[in-house]
């Protein structure tokens, strides 16, 4: 697979790590954003390979982590329901509500289905009219745009038994919440390619300015992720804060104008909750009041379902940056992927999952 | 809460959830927590995937297996082969020369006859290209809906030759670690046609009978300390399995470990490992140094092992953990996995 080998070349890799090395001063903390690029920088070590001081912080940029344990308690809730077929991602399947997770209803006899796609969502819904299909649509701006075309699609068949439970959160109200903490740590942010492949980079650059740091759109593979580290780091030692683009070969300044736009017609941008972090103001998206029909929670009526936190779980630290998975005193006793606390431990994007699967023994 | 990692492993659930039957950890402290402590006994206690017992003088390799596939068809083989197979590989992997299978048919109501007739076309194509019989079977019907069409058990018997003792207990530090061929073919050859996911990919599933690889080595004057087949959970489960039952360090090299970029690229789109996707025709061969070179010329010498590859070494270093070296020549550790590996958001 040449596009893999390409971003994986270990003496190109070895090149930019000296690039770097010949280029940083002094000490520099970069964040970043996705949880994917958490997983390729604790997968392939890139953090250690970096000059010593250079630290890589993770974001808030995983959509499992973040989603609400109300949600998850929803969720849980309408999927338990007789006659409801429900329809998620996998990697939603683990993820710890207060009491339960999607798998344990599945073996506790509800039809719970991991989907691909929304649109198989649909699908299912169009085959089964007799019973009510839920699409549980969590993600950042990147599935946004396919979740609502699953709303436009089932309206265009008619459905009247598919349903979703709405979780999408948006990356730049998120930074800016980041950046603007008063415990701010970060210097420079590696922003998510994805996110940016829908939405374009335009929403950056008044963050990079107001808060005068550098932000570099960057991929996931090795090289990219090291790439993107060296421009952030010549920004800074260079005294810029401009929004650069590392990932040019798929993100656009204007992004993808065609998903944009089924975004804006089914959802409108809300206060949402952040689990672990709380709410952050215009951070969400919700459905559309022409689409109320569309809207799980409002056609099973799950208010007041929930509970706490465990007390022990401090996932919103670690996903603010400001707390390093293996440095939780839970991580790795009271909190393991079979046992988690918080959904950073199950998710495929959590930072304290990377660090569990890549690092746990303390042997690498 | 607190509680001890030691044994008994706390079970999460009380209930069986899909991951208990992943090959991960869910699945093994099923076992440890359950199985192994209902059924304690000496010929368990080997943590092989037969167990060798003695009747009448003669060394038996006894092992059995159930297959579920969905689909039952897929590119490159069908639950028949794999049931064949699948049994012939575990026997093999205990040195043993399999012989004898049994069949037990679990058949749904409404299944096809025509297909039950593919299906066991299929299983006596593949004995016969193992050289064993099927001497025995079983067959029961359920309710429809009770079942997935057909889910088949296989037992095997085989011979094991006098002194040999494959399994975790003979690996030791400084043993070279083999792999007979690319890895996560079948899993992603059976994704690539299940409903829901179905994706175009040239990737046929590796399916496949290793006691030919097993016989080249005995024959040509090898002895393992140890071979797995590596089946669901992949390489990286077989890898943890036995670093913890034999209590040793497993370090290997992840540019070596061959995947065929097909299955590179699927594993990339669905957000998978592909050292975690299940084989059905792989095999990993712990051997002494000193017949490293020899037994990876043996493995070259068949058609079904012209793919083996040394990808690592055993070690005293860090008991119970395997550590892989990066492309980027970093380390990390190769966990086993917790539950089944989900498919990713974005």
């Amino acid at each position: 697979m040449k596009y893999l080998d390409e971003y994986r070349d270990p003496a190109a890799a070895r090149r930019l790590v000296e690039a770097i090395r010949g280029l940083v001063t002094r000490p520099w903390n970069l964040m970043e954003v996705c949880g994917g690029q958490t997983h390729a920088i604790v997968r392939f070590g890139i953090d250690e390979l970096l000059p010593e001081g250079v630290r890589l912080i993770h974001g808030p940029g995983c959509p499992v982590c973040v989603t609400p344990i109300e949600l998850i308690d929803k969720a849980v809730a309408i999927a338990a329901r007789p006659g409801v077929i429900f329809c998620s991602f996998g990697d939603m399947l683990r993820v710890p509500g207060s009491a339960s997770d999607l798998f344990r209803v599945r073996s506790e006899g509800g039809d719970v289905r991991v989907v691909y796609s929304p649109l198989d969502a649909v699908r299912i819904a169009a085959e089964n009219p007799g019973r009510q299909v839920v699409f549980f649509a969590v993600g950042f701006e990147t599935t946004a745009p396919a979740n609502a075309l699953s709303v436009l699609e089932a309206r265009r068949l008619g459905l009247a038994n598919y349903s979703v439970l709405v979780s999408h959160v948006l990356v730049p109200p998120a930074l800016e919440a980041v950046l603007g903490s008063p415990d701010r740590i970060v210097d420079g942010l590696l922003a998510a390619g994805h996110v940016c492949a829908v939405m374009g980079t335009e929403a950056y650059h008044p963050l990079a300015a107001r808060h005068r740091v550098p932000i570099v759109v960057t991929a996931f593979e090795p090289l990219d992720l090291l790439q993107g580290i060296h421009m952030a780091l010549r920004q800074l030692e260079e005294g810029r804060a401009e929004v650069e683009n590392q990932y040019d070969r798929v993100v656009r300044p204007g992004g993808n104008p065609a998903a944009r736009a089924v975004m804006d017609e089914v959802f409108r941008v809300a206060d949402r909750a952040w689990r672990g972090i709380g709410v952050i103001p215009m951070s969400g998206l919700v459905l559309r009041e022409a689409f109320a029909a569309f809207d799980a929670e409002r056609v099973f009526e799950v208010e007041g379902v929930g509970g706490p936190e465990s007390p022990h779980c401090r996932s919103g630290l670690v996903l603010q940056g400001l707390l390093k998975p293996q440095a939780c005193p839970a991580f790795g006793t009271l909190c393991t992927p079979d046992n988690p606390l918080g959904a950073t431990m199950v998710s495929g994007e959590g930072a304290c999952a990377a660090y569990y699967r890549y690092r746990r023994h303390g042997l690498a | 809460m607190e509680f001890q990692l030691s044994c008994p492993a706390p079970l999460r659930h009380d209930t069986i959830q899909m991951a208990h039957g992943g090959g991960g950890r869910a699945m093994r402290d099923l076992l440890e927590s359950v199985m192994l402590p209902a059924f304690s006994n000496p010929a368990l206690e080997g943590r092989h995937d037969a167990a060798v017992v003695e009747a009448g003088g003669a060394r038996l390799a006894f092992t059995t297996d159930t297959f579920v596939v969905q689909p039952r068809f897929f590119p490159g083989g069908d639950i028949g082969e794999l049931a064949v197979y699948g049994t012939v590989n575990d026997l093999a992997m205990a040195g043993a020369r399999p012989q004898w299978l049994s069949a037990g048919m679990v058949l749904e109501e409404g299944y096809p006859i025509e297909e039950l007739r593919r299906v066991a076309a299929s299983m006596r194509r593949a004995a016969d290209a193992c050289g064993v019989a099927i001497v025995t079977g079983d067959t029961k019907v359920v309710d429809r809906g009770r079942g997935d069409g057909i889910y088949i058990n296989t037992a095997g018997l085989g011979a094991v030759p006098a002194g040999l003792d494959l399994g975790p207990a003979s690996v030791r530090p400084g043993d070279a670690v083999l792999l007979s061929g690319d890895v996560g073919r079948h899993g992603i050859a059976v994704m690539s046609v299940r409903d829901g996911i179905a994706f175009r990919t040239p990737v046929e599933s590796d399916c496949g009978p290793l006691h030919g690889l097993v016989a080249a080595l005995l024959d040509g004057g090898v002895t393992p300390r140890c071979l797995r087949d590596a089946t669901r959970g992949g390489l990286a489960s077989v890898l943890n399995e036995i670093a913890t039952d034999a209590r040793v360090g497993i370090e290997a090299r992840e540019e070596d470990i061959p995947v065929l970029p097909g299955v590179a690229g699927a594993c990339e789109m669905l957000g998978l490992d592909p050292l975690y996707v299940a084989c059905e025709g792989r095999m990993v061969a712990f051997v002494p140094e000193a017949e490293a070179a020899r037994a990876l010329d043996l493995l070259r010498s068949r058609p079904e092992g012209a793919g083996a590859v040394r990808i690592g070494t055993v070690t005293d270093a860090h008991p119970g953990a395997v550590l892989l070296r990066t492309a980027l020549g970093t380390r990390r550790v190769l966990d086993l996995l917790s539950g089944e590996q989900l498919p990713r958001i974005c």
